[in-house]
C-alpha cells in the first residue's frame, strides 16, 4: 500500500491502530490522533523532504507516552517508511515507546517525561523570533494530566506575560487527570493573557479554525476536549 | 549586594560575576545567535545589554525550570544559549531539565552559576551548592570550568560559547591573588616537588600553595576540572611516586573516581580534599566556611602532612 503524501485520514488511522508502542498496554490509545492529523494535513508548513529547513513550523509532542498516532501521521506524510511501525520498541527500531528526536526524521523533541515540551517550545519560539523567523510557528501538544506538572505553569505564565504570539498549545483533554481542572483548562491560560478556544477533540473543522485563528499579540491555546462531540 | 562580598579587594578589579556579565554582553553584541537567559539573578548587570538586544537577553522571572528549558528550546532553534542563576537553583532545582532538555535532545548549552559552595555564608545551606560538579559527572559530554580569578572568566566563557559541547561555568566570590592557567584545559605546574602531585582547582590554589610552601610536592593548577587533564596528571603522578592530592572547592572526593580510573594501571595513593557533605548550620563568612571545611591553608597543610607522614 502506497501511503506517503496521498494517505487518507482512514488509512493513517489504520496505521496508528496497528502500532502497539507499549507491550504492557496492547490497547492502542489514539485519542491524540485527530488534532495531530489536522495539524500535519492542513496547518503545519513542514516539507518532509526538507525536515531541517530552519523556517519550518515546529510541532513538539510533549506528551510522549503513547505516540502511535504521531508515528502514524509522520509515516503517512512521508517522514519515514510505514514499515517502521511494525516493530516499534524492538531493539533495532528507531521508534520507541517515547519518541527520540535524534533517531526519527520529523520528530522535533525527545519526550516522555511530562512537563518539558511546553517550556522547550517557549525557548524555541523566542529563538525563532530572535533569529528573524517571524512567520514560523511552534505548536506543542500536551495532555490534560500533563498540566499537573508545575513546569508548564511557569511557561504559561511567562509566554502570556510577554505575548509570545508564535506559540500555540494544543491540550488533548480526555479528563485523565485525577485532580482535574475545576473551572476548565482554558481559564488557566486566559487568566495569563492567552487567546483560547475549547473544541471537540475529533471535530476537524473546529480544530482547523482554532489552529488558524489569528492571535497577533498573544499565544494561543486550543483545548481539544473528548467531552465535546463534533458539531 | 550581599554583605559578604569583598568590599575592598585589590586583587580583582571586578568580581567573576561582573567579568562574566561584561564579556557576555560583548558576545551577544557581536553575535546575534547567542542569547542570555536569566531568572532575575544578575539582571541588573544586563540592563544595557537587554535594552540594546531585547530578543537576546531573556529574563523569565524566578522560574528556574523554565530558565533551563528555555535555554534548551533556544538551542533547538539553533541559538547558543547561556543560562545563568544561583548555583543550587540552576543545577539542583532544574537538574532534570539539564538532563533532558540538552543532551537528550541532541543539543547543548552554556550554564553559568554564582554562589559556589558557600559564597553567601550568611544565607547558609539554601544557597550552597557543593554538589554541582558531582552532578555533572552523571551526565555525558559536559565540560566544567571553575575559574580561580575574574581575569580567567572571559576566556573560559569564550571557550564555552564557541563550542558545540555543553559547558558549566562555576563562578565564585573566592579567588586567588592572580590569574593562572593556560586556558586550554591542561594542568599548569605552579610549584615542583617529588613526593606528591597536589592538583588545586580554581580558587583554592592560593590556599594549596601556602599549605605546600614547606613541603616537597608539586602543585598543579586547573580551572578545567572536566574534562580533567588526565594525560597531564599521569605524567605528573609518575614523577611524584604516583601520589596524588586533589584539592577541590566543591564536594570532597568529586574527582576521586576519575583519578582512580586514570591511574588504574599502577599502584597509587590519592587524598581527596574538598567541601564536606555535612550541613554545618553555621553562618559567618565564606572565609569562615573555608576554615570550617578545612580548606584554608592551615587545614589543607594539616591534611597534606598527615598524608605524607611528615
Amino acid at each position: 500500500m502506497m501511503l506517503r503524501m496521498t494517505a487518507t485520514y482512514e488509512q493513517t488511522l489504520e496505521l496508528a491502530r496497528r502500532t502497539v508502542t507499549d507491550v504492557r498496554y496492547p490497547v492502542v490509545k489514539t485519542y491524540t490522533f485527530d488534532p495531530i492529523w489536522v495539524l500535519y494535513d492542513r496547518v503545519l508548513r513542514i516539507d518532509p523532504a526538507h525536515p531541517d529547513d530552519p523556517a519550518r513550523d515546529r510541532f513538539y509532542l510533549s506528551k510522549g507516552h503513547g505516540p502511535s498516532a504521531f508515528y502514524a501521521v509522520l509515516a503517512a506524510k512521508g517522514f519515514f517508511p510505514a514499515e517502521w511501525l511494525d516493530d516499534i520498541a524492538s531493539p533495532h527500531s528507531r521508534l520507541g515507546s517515547h519518541p527520540d528526536a535524534t533517531l526519527v526524521p520529523g520528530v522535533e523533541i525527545s519526550s516522555g517525561s511530562l512537563g518539558h515540551g511546553l517550556p522547550l517550545a517557549v525557548g524555541t519560539a523566542l529563538g525563532l523570533r530572535a533569529t528573524g523567523f517571524t512567520d514560523t510557528r511552534v505548536f506543542v501538544l500536551v495532555g490534560d494530566a500533563e498540566l499537573d506538572e508545575g513546569s508548564n505553569h511557569e511557561a504559561i505564565q511567562y509566554a502570556g506575560a510577554v505575548g509570545l504570539a508564535n506559540l500555540h498549545v494544543v491540550v488533548a483533554d480526555n479528563a485523565s487527570g485525577t485532580v482535574g481542572w475545576p473551572g476548565g483548562i482554558a481559564s488557566r491560560f486566559e487568566v495569563n493573557g492567552w487567546s483560547a478556544a475549547t473544541v471537540g477533540l475529533t471535530d476537524h473543522d473546529a480544530l482547523y479554525r482554532s489552529f488558524t485563528e489569528p492571535h497577533p499579540d498573544r499565544p494561543r491555546v486550543t483545548v481539544a476536549s473528548a467531552m465535546l462531540g463534533p458539531h | 549586594m550581599l554583605r559578604t562580598e569583598p568590599l575592598t579587594d585589590t586583587a580583582q578589579a571586578l568580581t567573576m560575576r561582573e567579568a562574566f556579565a561584561a564579556r557576555a554582553a560583548e558576545l551577544i553584541d557581536a553575535d546575534h545567535g547567542i542569547a542570555i537567559v536569566l531568572a532575575e539573578i544578575s539582571a541588573d548587570l544586563f540592563q544595557d545589554a537587554a535594552a540594546a538586544h531585547p530578543d537576546q537577553v531573556i529574563n523569565v522571572g524566578i522560574r528556574e525550570q523554565l530558565l533551563v528549558s528555555v535555554a534548551g528550546g533556544l538551542a533547538l532553534a539553533e541559538m547558543r544559549p547561556i543560562a545563568h542563576t544561583y548555583a543550587p537553583f540552576l543545577v539542583e532545582r532544574a537538574f532534570e531539565q539539564i538532563k533532558l532538555d540538552f543532551g537528550h535532545q541532541g543539543t547543548s548549552g552554556v550554564l553559568v552559576s554564582v554562589g559556589a559552595s558557600y559564597d553567601w555564608a550568611e544565607g547558609s545551606n539554601t544557597h550552597f551548592s557543593p554538589r554541582d560538579v558531582a552532578l555533572f559527572d552523571t551526565l555525558p559530554g559536559w565540560r566544567v570550568f571553575v575559574p580561580g580569578h575574574a581575569a580567567e572568566v572571559p576566556p573560559l566563557l569564550d571557550r564555552a560559547v564557541r563550542s558545540d559541547q555543553g559547558a558549566y561555568l562555576r563562578l565564585s566570590l573566592r579567588h586567588n591573588s592572580t590569574r593562572h592557567g593556560r586556558n586550554d584545559g591542561s594542568l599548569t605546574v605552579v610549584k615542583e616537588g617529588t613526593r606528591a602531585t597536589v592538583v588545586a582547582v580554581g580558587p583554592l590554589l592560593d590556599n594549596a600553595l601556602a599549605a605546600a610552601a614547606d613541603l616537597d610536592v608539586t602543585v598543579a593548577y586547573t580551572n578545567t576540572p572536566r574534562p580533567l587533564d588526565t594525560a597531564g596528571l599521569r605524567d605528573l603522578a609518575a614523577r611524584t611516586g604516583n601520589t596524588v592530592v586533589m584539592v577541590e572547592p566543591y564536594l570532597e572526593g568529586t574527582s576521586a573516581a576519575i583519578v582512580s580510573r586514570t591511574l588504574s594501571d599502577r599502584p597509587h595513593r590519592l587524598l581527596s580534599i574538598g567541601v564536606g557533605v555535612e550541613e554545618l548550620r553555621r553562618y559567618g563568612t565564606a572565609a569562615d566556611h573555608e576554615r570550617l571545611h578545612g580548606l584554608d591553608a592551615e587545614g589543607i597543610g594539616a591534611r597534606l602532612r598527615g598524608f605524607l607522614a611528615v
